[in-house]
């Protein structure tokens, strides 16, 4: 594919709201998680939940979107004055030029489940006040962006559970190389609510500490939420020292379980090749690889599999959700923009709460972030349903 | 900046909707050779699965793999070595009712099972485990808009990866009380199989470019409010004159103020 801009960028996790608490999360190599607490949940595990979403106020016009997930998604545009970017390309382009692809596995579900716990005890109706197109239903997030930025062109989520928002980089990708629209706000948001949480105990995948990823003791996951996003345009013929660009995007299906990773990394290994084969690059060219790696047993070992097959023990790797907790559908863009700060700031992310590297996994596994120069990363978002996404970033030189 | 065409040709159909069970009764109401009858949406079962996810194959499940398959069929396509794209205003209804009904009670032990088809990508999971295909596949939501942005998707993969791609837009009702907010009254949902070059398969040429025209409505009142009651039959003005095999533009909706301008050349 050719090179991509990404213009603007921001993420919001439980790290922090936007890129400078983030970047120092990552260099002090801190963890946002916390046990869990959120609403009535009474789960022995640890979340990563993000300060002040319920606090945030939707613009009046737009009070009929108002539930949390919407309201992190407005903290996650206000942050880092990217909203104000999103503005000026809009201006630049036109209100059908910018189209809107956002990754989401639950959107604002939590919105339908508290209103059930309201309804009619004899007819059994949701509260008036509920509106499930507005707050529950997948495209609920996109639709508010699309109203937010007053938007006229193409819009759509997707929701392909843990890889949703990397895979929207490759579908704006696909449109902005033919031509159908000049920029595009990529990113997703996903954040707390009982589906999830509940969930994954059900699977038994949540750990009762928090997530250790690559750890010989891994047991699970920790739930985070999280709102990231990247305006993503064509890059001009020499694209400014610094700037970073989207270089390859690459997709697989598993086809093997809904909810465990194939055994070999079959999958995972097709997306990494697709991503390197897209920028035109070899495994050679990688210099930081940001993980999937949810700290389940199955999944690390697995991506692990695929990692040493294709890059065998040369690149530093580390999973960077004993940071932010597995922010699900959000999970691609916020590690997206992790690599980004990683190309930037010249930092190879370490992995908080990881002590003991599993052994059996032979891949340059970080336990501490350190510092680095990496001019080129791959991010891995693999999810549920055997949905894998790569993504290759890289820094003009 | 060159635009390059939003282009593929229709290599095979697959489509069920209430009262129409396949692609051939469709085409044949389309056209005026036969007239529509209500009747509920026949979902057949989906042999092509192990019999341990064919026991938890909801409606979205047996829906996406009967048409699927039909237009793979149609197409004498393998379906293992096609990508695709799922496209749904919503996910599996009556799974995501039980399980915040569970949520709402004292005990939220919640199935497994049941959260993992809450997924929106559960369909496509299992058409995976189905197909074995492991090529790329897309799973997307605009709510009513939901056809439109799936062929969008759908057309840049023939176009910018160029590949055969396997769209597989449907739909399928929530039981109450969330009908009362979203009143798709049953299964419904159409496949094509797109791809970049003409073939001797091929049965049209489309080539999409945005509007904001008001979309084409049927003259028939049944078929019209099956467009405007299943989002993934918003497509119907499409397959109406491909039904009949004329060429000429139709416009379906999409986003407001986007609509989708279908340049159609039958081959």
């Amino acid at each position: 594919m050719s090179p991509l801009l990404l213009s603007a960028y921001t993420a919001t996790t439980c790290l922090g709201h936007g890129l400078d608490a983030t970047l120092v999360g990552l260099r002090e190599g801190r963890s946002g998680l916390t046990p869990c607490t959120f609403e009535s949940v009474e789960l022995a595990t640890w979340i990563g939940e993000v300060a002040a979403v319920d606090e945030q106020e939707l613009p009046a016009a737009l009070a009929e979107y108002d539930c949390r997930n919407n309201r992190l998604v407005q903290l996650g545009l206000e942050a880092d004055g990217f909203a104000e970017r999103v503005r000026a390309a809009i201006a630049r382009y036109g209100k059908s030029r910018v189209g809107i692809f956002l990754g989401t596995s639950t959107a604002g579900i939590l919105q339908t489940e508290l209103a059930y716990r309201r309804r009619d005890p004899l007819s059994g109706a949701l509260p008036a006040d509920f509106n499930y197109r507005t707050t529950h239903n997948s495209f609920s997030l996109a639709a508010f962006a699309r109203a937010y930025f007053g938007l006229e062109g193409p819009a759509m989520a997707i929701s392909t559970a843990c890889s949703s928002s990397a895979k929207v980089f490759a579908a704006a990708a696909r449109q902005l190389a033919c031509g159908s629209i000049d920029a595009a706000l990529v990113g997703g948001a996903d954040s707390l609510c009982l589906t999830t949480l509940y969930g994954f105990a059900s699977l038994q995948l949540t750990s009762t500490r928090p997530c250790r990823p690559y750890d010989a003791a891994r047991d699970g996951i920790s739930v985070g939420e999280a709102a990231a996003f990247a305006l993503l345009e064509r890059a001009p013929a020499s694209p400014a020292t610094g700037s970073v660009l989207l270089l390859g995007a690459g997709e697989s299906s598993d086809a093997y379980h809904m909810s465990s990773p194939h055994p070999e990394g079959l999958g995972a290994k097709m997306a990494m090749q697709a991503a390197l084969r897209s920028a035109g690059l070899q495994p050679d060219d990688i210099d930081y690889l940001n993980l999937h790696g949810t700290a389940t047993p199955a999944n690390d070992a697995a991506e692990g599999k695929a990692v040493a097959a294709l890059f065998g023990d040369r690149v530093p790797c580390s999973s960077t959700k004993g940071a932010t907790g597995h922010t699900l559908g959000a999970a691609g863009a916020v590690e997206a923009v992790i690599c980004a700060l990683a190309l930037t700031d010249n930092l190879l992310p370490g992995s908080p709460h990881s002590e003991n590297i599993d052994p059996s996994i032979p891949v340059r596994y970080l336990l501490k972030a350190q510092p680095g120069k990496p001019r080129r990363a791959l991010s891995n978002s693999f999810g549920f349903g055997g949905s894998n996404c790569s993504l290759v970033l890289g820094v003009a030189e | 900046m060159n635009v390059t065409p939003l282009t593929a040709w229709i290599e095979g159909i697959g489509f069920l909707a209430p009262g129409l069970p396949d692609w051939p009764t469709a085409r044949a109401v389309l056209r005026g050779e036969q007239p529509y009858t209500a009747a509920l949406s026949v979902l057949p079962v989906p042999a092509i699965l192990p019999p341990a996810e064919r026991r938890r194959a909801s409606r979205v499940i047996k829906l996406t793999l009967a048409i699927g398959f039909e237009a793979a069929a149609n197409a004498g396509a393998d379906v293992s070595t096609l990508a695709t794209v799922f496209t749904a205003s919503g996910a599996d209804g009556h799974n995501c009712h039980a399980l915040c009904e569970q949520l709402a009670s004292d005990d939220r032990q919640i199935s497994p099972t049941r959260f993992h088809n809450s997924v929106h990508n559960a369909a496509a999971g299992y058409w995976g485990i189905a197909t074995k295909a492991m090529a790329p596949c897309q799973v997307i939501c605009a709510f009513d808009a939901s056809f439109g942005a799936g062929l969008l998707d759908a057309l840049g993969q023939v176009v910018v990866d160029g590949q055969p791609t396997l769209l597989i837009a449907y739909d399928s009702e929530y039981p109450e009380p969330l009908h009362s907010q979203r009143e798709t009254p049953d299964c419904g949902g159409v496949a094509l199989l797109l791809t970049p070059e003409r073939t001797a398969r091929s049965q049209a040429q489309i080539t999409l470019s945005p509007t904001t025209a008001a979309a084409d409505k049927l003259l028939d009142r049944d078929l019209e409010a099956l467009r405007t009651s299943i989002p993934a039959l918003r497509s119907l003005p499409l397959l109406s004159r491909l039904a009949r095999g004329e060429a000429g533009a139709v416009c379906l909706d999409y986003l407001t103020p986007m609509q989708l301008r279908i340049e159609l050349q039958p081959c």
